[in-house]
């Protein structure tokens, strides 16, 4: 039964894939202005000849829907091509920003869902605890990224000196800043959905029978409660997956490490096809995927959506 | 103590040296390519000027000047001879001669064949180098020996002795990758491939990492036979939100910021407001020159009147003074100020409200409903005015024009839109409303052909190409930006840029805002780096830079 649902999901994603990389392709293609406008509005001694010769060597003097055959006839033959911006193969960009991403929101996530829970489960299980709780997420919900992100440099960075102010160079010290002012991001709503869920959870009648046989609090809400809780907080995170793998732009810029949010921005700006278009696929199997990661474990651990 | 004081000198001074023998450098650009000859970024001049060298270059006094080479070649010294081209036309050969004992980063010696190379690379169409006219110029290279070439030319320019981006490139290395395929030389290059190879370098320093879209690291190069430069190791830093960039500044992680591309000047003051003296900041006028193209087929712009009125009403010194602390140059014409062609009795528009509204009276617009003002048939004097959206200081300058034209009965309707849009689209296609303010970048003594020569107002019919955005055309500018590259005396150069400049100021197809300043910020410890204004950029002379 689930390798059969399993198959069928498999199928759709394949078509799904093929129909966003023509429309990315298309879309981006459509935006004003290509690669060799940009080039001339940064250097004016590029004749009109050499635009011309310039547009010709990059096939862009083809019919868009050419361009596109020829790319994913490209791909398909395991050749994804150069990026114009970074001159590099695209393959190779891709791995370490994909890597570096999932370091960092990775981290993040778990770090947003851990709070996120752990404070939910507070709320849910000590109501005068909940306002604040509540407020907690607000403010975390309200707080623009960027801002937030510069304070804890000033602070961290700039006055105590304890941390670096952003690159990334590796190890721990480069990662706490940026992985806490995104989970600071994402708490919010792992906060809300696990205090709401609980909540309910712990109002059903098996909730009173575990109690009544003895069972110990910690045991009643995570054997008992959450199980059923945590579907809908699974579902948020499958979501979130794909931002996982498509970055985070903006957390990104203010810490300067190079990641898939920034490398995509950059190739959509920059109308480097082969890289947009990779990046974003890969983003979009990615989101598939893991919704359907999602699927299995919610059915897994609620057998009635089966 | 004495003994104490030097034993403590004696430990401690080599100590803080060793301290000292890296520079970490914020930029917020990182290069798309680190092949010399392939496209031309500011970045990528910044990082390569340490790692490679150019035959000639442009120095900080904007005077062609040798690096590569012994002389600058001249008609006087006979490096260079005007000639008849084979097919009948004006030409000039030109001969340069290498310095002795040029390597590249692998020991093997730098000849006349990585330059015989590098121009067979250009002048082969597909292998896909950006602005091709040198190439498509020098029609002939003749290696006499292992140091002294000569290229031929078919027209005579008098920036015959300057070969601008044209830098050797390995022959040793790179020729049979571009012999297999020129094509593809562009994403085979070791440049791109393996930037780290030694004997793609020639410069005091060599690449030694890459770390795409984050930053450079460079190491001295051993076979530099120039003088050593003082840092063992160079780490060029990408921060693009300059925000960050100065936090990173402040807490210690870069060690100063360049100029060509670091932080607004505004920001840099503001910094040092706040810093005092930890650092040192010096302000270098550039050849970013920030103007207002008119569209002179726009009803209201055609009448020259308007468009000087327009000039009159804003006040540029004040916006300066508020806007950027005084840090930005006032142009008056396309030509910068340190450039020797500058004219100082170029026609310069006064803030002069008064007058502004005399010409446009003048022109026929008259007072009108809600203070803008109308012409005989009613129409309004009112126009987009277009910048590139998400550019903060631009866009508070836009602000205060607005305002500053409203004040003489003129509407501009501000319409802005990202950079790919504004050039890619509006500008380049002829379709912005009116008024669209932005920067060219040029080099010292560069003749604004493809800005305002009539022939290259972008078309339809000439698919789309060509810079003249506002549709200039005027016969006796055509002719100076025809004949000023082909005459060689100095004296009647400068008339011609005289006149040049006499024709713009009058006939204002833009209004000249100010050429920006860079505001280059170091700590007080380091000494010798000269900020030169132009895409030749400080790192052409690292090894003069020194730890004090």
């Amino acid at each position: 039964m689930a390798g059969a649902l399993i198959l069928r999901r498999l199928a759709q994603i394949a078509v799904t894939t093929a129909i966003l990389s023509l429309c990315a392709f298309l879309l981006i293609g459509l935006m004003p202005g290509d690669p060799i406008d940009l080039a001339i509005a940064g250097d004016p001694r590029l004749s009109a000849e050499d635009a011309a010769r310039m547009r010709a060597l990059h096939g862009l003097d083809q019919p868009l829907l050419a361009r596109y055959l020829a790319w994913a006839q490209s791909v398909l033959g395991g050749n994804f091509g150069h990026s114009r911006l970074f001159a590099q193969p695209v393959s190779a960009l891709l791995g370490p920003a994909l890597l570096s991403t999932l370091e960092l929101l990775g981290l993040a996530l778990l770090l947003a869902v851990g709070a996120g829970v752990g404070l939910g489960a507070l709320a849910a299980l000590r109501p005068r605890w909940s306002g604040p709780v509540q407020a907690l997420a607000l403010a975390a919900q309200a707080m623009p990224t960027f801002w937030l992100g510069l304070l804890l440099i000033i602070l961290f960075a700039v006055t105590l000196g304890w941390l670096p102010a952003g690159g990334a160079e590796g190890g721990w010290r480069f990662l706490l800043l940026p992985v806490v002012t995104l989970a600071f991001a994402n708490l919010a709503a792992y906060t809300r959905h696990s205090a709401a869920a609980l909540t309910a959870a712990l109002a059903e009648p098996h909730i009173r029978t575990a109690r009544a046989k003895g069972a110990s609090e910690a045991r009643v809400l995570w054997r008992h409660a959450w199980p059923n809780a945590a579907v809908p907080v699974i579902a948020v995170a499958a979501l979130d997956a794909g931002a996982l793998v498509s970055g985070a732009l903006v957390t990104e810029t203010v810490f300067a490490r190079p990641g898939m949010g920034k490398l995509i921005f950059d190739a959509v700006m920059g109308s480097d096809f082969n890289l947009a278009l990779l990046a974003l696929l890969v983003v979009a199997v990615v989101t598939m995927l893991a919704t359907l990661a999602a699927d299995l474990i919610q059915r897994w651990l609620d057998p009635r959506l089966a | 103590m004495k003994r104490w004081l030097i034993a403590f000198l004696f430990l401690v001074l080599p100590a803080m040296a060793q301290g000292r023998d890296t520079l970490t450098i914020g930029i917020t650009q990182y290069p798309s390519t680190f092949h010399p000859n392939i496209d031309s970024m500011a970045a990528k001049s910044y990082v390569l000027g340490f790692a490679r060298r150019p035959v000639t270059a442009y120095d900080a006094e904007w005077r062609v000047t040798c690096l590569l080479c012994e002389t600058l070649p001249t008609l006087e010294n006979g490096l260079a001879v005007r000639e008849r081209t084979p097919d009948g036309k004006d030409g000039i050969a030109v001969t340069w001669v290498l310095r002795e004992g040029l390597r590249w980063g692998d020991g093997t010696p730098l000849t006349t064949e990585d330059l015989r190379f590098a121009w067979e690379a250009g002048r082969e169409s597909t292998t896909g180098f950006g602005p091709a006219e040198f190439y498509r110029s020098a029609y002939e290279f003749t290696a006499h020996d292992a140091r002294r070439f000569t290229i031929r030319f078919d027209k005579v320019t008098f920036e015959f002795a300057s070969l601008g981006d044209f830098a050797p490139l390995p022959a040793h290395l790179e020729r049979e990758r571009w012999r297999a395929d020129p094509r593809a030389y562009r994403s085979r290059t070791l440049y791109d491939t393996e930037p780290a190879n030694p004997g793609l370098w020639n410069g005091p320093y060599r690449i030694t990492a890459v770390q795409p879209g984050a930053g450079v690291t460079l190491e001295r190069n051993e076979h530099w036979s120039g003088p050593p430069p003082h840092f063992r190791r160079i780490q060029v830093r990408t921060v693009e939100n300059t925000a960050s960039l100065e936090a990173q500044l402040l807490a210690g992680q870069v060690d100063m910021v360049a100029g060509e591309l670091g932080l607004p000047v505004e920001q840099a003051s503001a910094l040092m407001r706040r810093t005092g003296s930890r650092f040192h900041v010096e302000y270098k006028p550039g050849l970013i020159y920030e103007h207002v193209d008119l569209r002179l087929d726009h009803p209201a712009l055609s009448d020259r009147r308007v468009r000087q009125a327009l000039l009159h009403a804003l006040d540029r010194p004040q916006i300066v003074a508020r806007l950027f602390e005084g840090r930005q140059t006032v142009a008056h014409s396309t030509v910068n100020p340190l450039d020797w062609v500058h004219e100082a009795a170029t026609r310069q528009y006064a803030h002069d409200p008064a007058r502004a509204v005399a010409l446009l009276e003048e022109a026929g617009w008259r007072p009108g409903p809600n203070g803008i003002r109308v012409n005989a048939s009613g129409e309004r004097l009112s126009f987009e005015l277009m910048t590139t959206a998400g550019n903060r200081s631009r866009e508070a300058v836009q602000q205060v024009i607005q305002a500053q034209w409203r004040a003489v009965g003129v509407e501009a309707r501000i319409r802005n839109e990202p950079p790919r849009v504004l050039f890619g689209e509006s500008l380049s296609r002829r379709r912005f409303g009116g008024a669209a303010m932005y920067a060219w970048i040029s080099a010292p003594e560069g003749v604004p052909r493809t800005s305002l020569h009539s022939e290259e107002i972008p078309s339809a019919e000439r698919n789309w190409a060509g810079q003249n955005y506002t549709g200039f055309r005027n016969e006796e500018m055509n002719a100076l930006l025809e004949a000023l590259p082909q005459e060689l005396d100095r004296e009647k150069r400068r008339d011609m840029w005289r006149r040049l400049q006499a024709v713009y100021a009058d006939e204002l197809p833009a209004l000249p805002l100010w050429f920006r300043q860079d505001a280059h910020l170091w700590p007080r410890w380091l000494e010798g780096v000269r900020p030169t204004g132009h895409l030749n950029s400080s790192t052409l002379w690292a090894e003069e830079w020194r730890a004090r």
